[in-house]
């Protein structure tokens, strides 16, 4: 008999407490917590984050309108209030964690990028190339070193 | 007798004496018609539109560079020099960069982008002269009547247009200070040389210029 490791499966479930990334609506792109489950489509989230411009005001919304982080903040009472939410938030320090995931950072050279002028799409493009030329070069050298 | 032609030429009603009464008669010209056409007469459209200044949006700047979308330079990044009349933009390559000359241009096939170059030290009087609105029209050669000379050129090939050294001049002219300024930043030159064209997954309409 074959030993069977069963490891739980490491999906980002819908719980109290789960940070989430809102997609859609006048929130979009910014962090919330859930803070209670309606329903199965629905849930009750609350952002109370301490940067500016990033707050989520507390309301119900539509669970396909949002995307599961990794984060969680762990022992989040049921139905808690903004006040112990945004204490947790900033304990947890989800906004730093957010932060330094290359997901949030993917996210903002994304909008960096997309924010670009002609010219400096035009250096970007530059710049890469640049780059490339610098990297096959050493590659080049190291394939011939090597043999 | 002469006063009588006056009153007439001013078409002045006339006191006649008819016996003892006298009345005014209306000048024949004023006098109403004996008859009136039996088809409606159609009256002219009154045209209510009229000609407005052209107002070039604003972020159409002199120094702005400009990616012509239309014409033999489409796709071509140009300087824009100066609003002309009716809307037209007055735009240079540079000549020696990207082989665009001084030329004319309809503001509405151009795309403005967020990149200025520093048009200090071009001078003002070239400008001016190149703005008036009969620089760039052709010289019209005289028609010649049919010479043997002409027949006998028939077989040949024409001549090639040359430009007028006038012209190349006042290129030189508007370039030159252009092309110092442009040196100055990195990359710039060789920007305004390349031309633009959409890529695979571009979105012209969510792209910033």
């Amino acid at each position: 008999m074959a030993q069977i490791d069963i490891k739980p499966a490491g999906w980002k479930l819908v719980e109290v407490g789960r940070v989430v990334l809102l997609r859609s609506g006048p929130d979009a792109g910014k962090l919330a917590t859930i803070v209670e489950i309606i329903d199965h489509k629905r849930a009750l989230v609350d952002g109370p984050s301490t940067k500016e411009g990033a707050v989520v005001p507390r309301h119900a919304i539509q669970l396909d309108k949002v995307t599961m982080t990794p984060f969680i903040i762990p022992k989040l009472p049921r139905a808690a209030g903004t006040g112990p939410v945004r204490r947790l938030w900033e304990k947890n320090e989800i906004d730093q964690k957010w932060a330094e995931s290359s997901w949030a950072k993917k996210r903002e050279t994304q909008e960096r990028r997309k924010n670009l002028g002609d010219f400096d799409r035009f250096k970007v493009m530059r710049l890469k190339k640049q780059a490339r030329v610098e990297v096959r070069k050493t590659a080049a050298k190291l394939r011939a070193s090597s043999k | 007798m002469s006063a009588a032609l006056e009153a007439n030429s001013q078409h002045q009603a006339q006191t006649k004496k008819f016996g003892k009464q006298e009345r005014t008669v209306p000048h024949q010209s004023q006098k109403a018609s004996k008859w009136y056409p039996a088809e409606d007469q159609k009256q002219p459209k009154k045209a209510r539109k009229s000609i407005h200044p052209a107002r070039p949006r604003p972020s159409l700047q002199p120094g702005t560079v400009v990616i012509l979308l239309a014409g033999r330079f489409r796709g071509k990044r140009v300087i824009l020099l100066k609003h002309l009349s009716e809307g037209t933009l007055l735009i240079t390559g540079p000549f020696k960069i990207n082989g665009v000359p001084l030329r004319r241009v309809n503001a509405r096939y151009v795309i403005a982008t967020n990149t200025k170059v520093d048009l200090k030290g071009v001078d003002d009087k070239t400008i001016e002269k190149i703005s008036e609105p009969n620089y760039f029209t052709k010289e019209k050669k005289s028609e010649k009547a049919k010479t043997e000379e002409a027949f006998f050129k028939q077989g040949e090939k024409p001549e090639k247009k040359k430009p007028t050294s006038a012209r190349a001049a006042d290129q030189k002219t508007i370039d030159k200070p252009l092309l110092s300024n442009i040196k100055n930043e990195k990359f710039l030159a060789s920007y305004l040389a390349s031309s633009w064209s959409l890529q695979k997954g571009d979105r012209p309409h969510e792209m910033k210029f």
